[in-house]
């Protein structure tokens, strides 16, 4: 089996350069791959793109990036929950393409896939409609939608081997495995890695083939944005 | 006037034996809390569960399980996870029965207006837009006007569209409402205490009332 194993965050992103097109997983903060954000901030690079469903809360996830400005461009479907996000967006150093969520999620798994483009019902008759083709099916309108590639992904996994297989836990998996497939370079944090072999080949979602980098991460906060028990 | 609360009451008799239904936040979500029991249901979570359970008990929470409006929440048994282009696409594929959500403005030829206001509010509109172009049955809960008393049944969205013709029926805290295929908001049932008039005077779009027009029954 191919090694795909680094030492730690630091050498796993060490290599990603300015003004780079970035994906990274998690649904709100929910699989979002900490380890790797905390050794992005102290690399010095800005002007990036980043590919993720949220652009995390004020201090914490991506928002800590935007915080310090290194972000150019988000490419998201949902970002409230952060007023500095706003703040950058209003003023306009920040540009923001909002996209329906579940286009946002096919058009990941398409770049992954090879697939160039594809059409969907959502987003028929409203802004995100502009300027793309549009054509009728059986009788309903589709919008065309095209793939997205990424430079580097980073995805966070519970589990993974030295081959690069991951498994993912509960709605963490989320934005995750799409982006492994669609950035050139993945790289994957893990609660948890194995040897190759110790986990039952059943049980991946992720096959190493589209992970590039693995490392067991530390110190995971795993945040929550909403509390609710049960009274 | 209805509370929230009553307003996913009266929601929740519109659920069927056997239906996937996405809730939404806000009101939706309470929908849950009044599905009969002897009603089997599933409900979808977009950010990749099919199950959801209740909250949790503090000893039971889990920051990787969480609800799309990001809350924590529980897994029924026989629950299912999966990641996102997966759940989008048991969406568009017309696997989810009954979509419930909120709504900033509905017209009266059901499309619906939910996730934007230019200069603002710049959220985004996360699952809305590929929900509405999908499920077969949308229902809006929502209040009947805006904070400042304005309608949000109108006869076009001034919004930017989440959606076009989609919502079937509305539940307001004054009324519900089904969305004519001609256009319009036929009045079914209006709030305990609300009379035809209050809902005329506050519905902007076109009103259709044929007859006597019942009261809401909450057992």
């Amino acid at each position: 089996m191919i090694n795909k194993t680094v030492k730690n965050a630091h050498e796993a992103v060490e290599d990603i350069p300015s003004d780079c097109m970035l994906m990274m997983g998690g649904f709100g903060l929910t699989g979002i791959p900490e380890n790797c954000i905390s050794a992005l901030l102290e690399r010095n690079i800005s002007g990036l793109t980043i590919v993720s469903n949220n652009a995390g809360v004020d201090d914490f996830g991506i928002g800590l990036l935007l915080r310090k400005r290194m972000v150019k461009k988000m490419i998201s479907s949902y970002v409230g929950e952060n007023a500095e996000f706003e703040r950058q967006l209003l003023s306009g150093e920040l540009e923001v393409d909002l996209i329906p969520q579940g286009t946002l999620a096919e058009r990941v798994r398409a770049g992954g896939a090879g697939i160039p483009a594809f059409f969907t019902p959502a987003g028929v008759g409203t802004e995100v409609a502009e300027g793309k083709e549009s054509r009728e099916f059986d009788g309903k309108m589709y919008l065309l939608e095209s793939w997205l590639k990424a430079d580097f992904s980073i995805v966070k996994a519970w589990k993974g081997d030295t081959a690069g297989n991951l498994i993912f836990k509960g709605t963490a998996r989320n934005f995750n495995p799409m982006m492994a497939a669609a950035g050139k370079i993945c790289i994957a944090e893990v609660e948890e890695l194995v040897q190759a072999g110790e986990l039952h080949p059943n049980e991946i979602h992720t096959p190493g083939i589209y992970v590039q980098r693995i490392f067991q991460g530390e110190n995971y906060q795993k945040r929550i944005e909403q509390r609710t028990v049960s009274s | 006037m209805l509370t929230k609360d009553q307003i996913a009451r009266r929601i929740a008799k519109e659920v069927k034996n056997g239906q996937y239904i996405n809730l939404g936040i806000g009101i939706p979500t309470l929908v849950a809390n009044y599905i009969p029991d002897e009603l089997e249901v599933v409900l979808q979570s977009e950010n990749g569960l099919l199950g959801i359970g209740p909250f949790p008990t503090e000893d039971q929470i889990d920051p990787d399980l969480i609800n799309a409006g990001k809350q924590t929440v529980t897994m029924v048994k026989g629950s299912a996870l999966f990641n996102s282009a997966e759940s989008f696409a048991m969406i568009r594929g017309g696997h989810v029965h009954l979509t419930i959500l909120g709504a900033m403005e509905v017209s009266q030829n059901g499309d619906i207006a939910n996730w934007k206001i230019p200069g603002k509010m710049v959220k985004g509109m996360g699952g809305a837009m590929d929900l509405v172009a999908s499920a077969d049955n949308i229902i809006v809960a929502m209040q009947h006007c805006s904070r400042s008393g304005e309608s949000k049944l109108l006869t076009e969205c001034s919004l930017p569209i989440t959606g076009l013709r989609c919502v079937k029926k509305i539940v307001t805290d004054l009324a519900v409402l089904e969305i004519s295929p001609d256009g319009g908001f036929i009045l079914q049932e209006r709030a305990p205490g609300v009379s035809v008039e209050e809902i005329k005077e506050k519905t902007a779009g076109k009103l259709i009332i044929g007859g006597e027009v019942p009261e809401m029954v909450f057992e």
